[in-house]
């Protein structure tokens, strides 16, 4: 009751034609809210994208977070370490929310837990694979090529299977990372019949 | 009593005898620790090498460093195995991989080849401990004729 005791007024005052203020200011405070609301949307964004984020679910714990620690993006001669966020969220602002409302499953799949245990994991790992495979397909593997850029690699400096695919394969475009790389940063699925393997 | 102590102290110096000798593999005397030898690089240098002999499994030129060999996946066969070859130019598992122990052909890798590094391994480039007087089957025969 006292809610809409205090809402109506209110509304009668939104409702009327300003007196009190120009509207040039409201077209400027209005802008400057959206921005203060657009920049508190970022920051929610940018928090999410952190790994620590990631792995507070048990289910990207205590599988893929373990398994990226055996590989060469967790530990290498040149100190840098890919995250979850490097190869998971496109950092391009509109595929980044694309990407967003596509994790809202996830939140549900958490919720009644489709992969809670080892097991469930493994049994529906091939899709999840697949979903990615097919995304870093989509986009020509643009969270690789944030890190790797063909035009930076140095293919005599590369190892002879290196160049050869690289050069034969990579640089005509016929295929792109994630066609040769897969299983870079985690155990792979059972393979069989997965096109071009 | 002088003979006794002698006697006595025989064992111990043969064994002081022996800890120079592992010393020599060791680098250190085997109350102190020693500087951690330095850790050897794999080879990958994608050459192919010699065999010692025709039924040698030969060793691997390049590295292999996270190649999954496993229930799910074979990560060496998406490379030897017979379709993939045109397109990783890389030499095809040889015949003998797909025969089973009857001498049948079969049409996958036999289960008895899937484990690859059973058999083959890369080499590093860390240096023998110790020589290596292998001779070569090539080198024996000619041995025999020269003094023939
Ligand atoms: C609320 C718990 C939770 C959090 C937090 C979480 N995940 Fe997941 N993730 C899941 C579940 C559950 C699934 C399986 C969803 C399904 O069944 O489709 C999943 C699936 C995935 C997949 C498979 C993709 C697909 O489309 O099937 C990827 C990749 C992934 N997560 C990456 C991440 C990254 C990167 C983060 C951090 C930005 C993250 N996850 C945070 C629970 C979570
Ligand atoms: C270097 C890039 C890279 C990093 C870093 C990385 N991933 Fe992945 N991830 C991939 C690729 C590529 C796939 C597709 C499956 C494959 O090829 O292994 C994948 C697949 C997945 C899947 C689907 C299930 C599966 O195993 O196929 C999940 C879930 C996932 N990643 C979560 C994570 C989480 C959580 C992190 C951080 C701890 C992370 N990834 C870090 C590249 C990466
Ligand atoms: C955060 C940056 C980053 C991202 C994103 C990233 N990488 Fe890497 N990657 C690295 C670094 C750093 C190394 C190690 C370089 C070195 O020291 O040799 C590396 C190494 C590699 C290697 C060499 C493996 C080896 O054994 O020598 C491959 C192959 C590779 N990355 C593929 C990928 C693919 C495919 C993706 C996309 C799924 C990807 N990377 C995403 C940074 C990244
Ligand atoms: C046609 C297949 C193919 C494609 C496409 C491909 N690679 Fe490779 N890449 C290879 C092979 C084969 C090797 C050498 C074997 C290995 O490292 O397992 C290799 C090695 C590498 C290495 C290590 C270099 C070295 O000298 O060891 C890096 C880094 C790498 N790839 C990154 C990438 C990135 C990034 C992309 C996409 C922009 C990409 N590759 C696309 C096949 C491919
Ligand atoms: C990316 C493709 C690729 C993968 C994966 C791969 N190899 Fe190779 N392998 C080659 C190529 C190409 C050669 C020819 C020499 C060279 O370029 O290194 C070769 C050569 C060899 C040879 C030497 C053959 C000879 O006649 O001397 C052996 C043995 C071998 N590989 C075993 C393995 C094993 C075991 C694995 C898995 C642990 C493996 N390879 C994974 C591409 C690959
Ligand atoms: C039981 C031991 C054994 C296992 C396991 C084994 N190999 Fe071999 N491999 C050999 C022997 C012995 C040879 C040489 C004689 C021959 O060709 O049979 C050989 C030859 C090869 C050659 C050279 C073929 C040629 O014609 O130049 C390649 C490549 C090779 N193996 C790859 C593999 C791969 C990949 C695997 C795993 C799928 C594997 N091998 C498993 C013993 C083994």
């Amino acid at each position: 009751m006292r809610a809409i005791r205090w809402i109506k007024p209110l509304w009668r005052t939104l409702n009327r034609p300003s007196v009190h203020f120009s509207l040039g200011f409201l077209v400027m405070g209005g802008f400057i809210g959206g921005i203060v609301f657009w920049g508190g949307f970022n920051t929610a964004l940018e928090a999410t994208n952190e790994e620590r984020f990631c792995i507070s679910c048990h289910e990207m714990e205590s599988n893929v977070y373990r398994e990226l620690q055996d590989t060469i993006h967790w530990a290498n001669r040149s100190g840098v370490r890919a995250t979850c966020p490097d190869c998971h969220v496109p950092h391009n602002w509109t595929d980044k929310i694309a990407r967003k409302m596509q994790a809202s499953k996830e939140v549900w799949g958490w919720l009644f837990g489709t992969i809670n245990t080892k097991e469930k994991f493994e049994a529906n790992r091939r899709e999840l694979a697949e979903h990615e495979w097919a995304r870093f397909k989509a986009n020509n593997s643009l969270e690789c090529r944030n890190c790797h850029s063909v035009e930076s690699m140095d293919f005599t400096r590369q190892s002879k299977r290196a160049r050869d695919a690289h050069a034969g394969f990579l640089v005509t475009g016929e295929k792109t990372c994630i066609d040769c790389h897969k299983g870079i940063a985690h155990r792979l699925p059972n393979m069989a019949d997965v096109e071009d393997w | 009593m002088k003979k006794w102590l002698i006697l006595l102290a025989l064992p111990v110096v043969t064994a002081l005898v022996w800890a120079e000798n592992i010393a020599t593999l060791r680098n250190a005397p085997l109350d102190e620790n020693p500087e951690p030898p330095y850790i050897p690089q794999v080879l990958n240098e994608d050459i192919k090498r010699e065999r010692a002999y025709p039924m040698q499994p030969p060793t691997i030129p390049h590295k292999i460093d996270n190649y999954q060999v496993d229930l799910n996946n074979n990560q060496c066969m998406h490379c030897h195995s017979r379709h993939r070859t045109e397109i990783s130019q890389a030499p095809m598992v040889s015949v003998t991989h797909y025969m089973d122990r009857e001498g049948n052909f079969l049409a996958e890798v036999s289960p008895r080849r899937y484990f690859c590094n059973q058999c083959h391994v890369p080499q590093t480039n860390a240096k023998p401990l110790v020589e290596n007087n292998f001779k070569d089957i090539r080198q024996i025969i000619q041995d025999k004729r020269k003094e023939q």
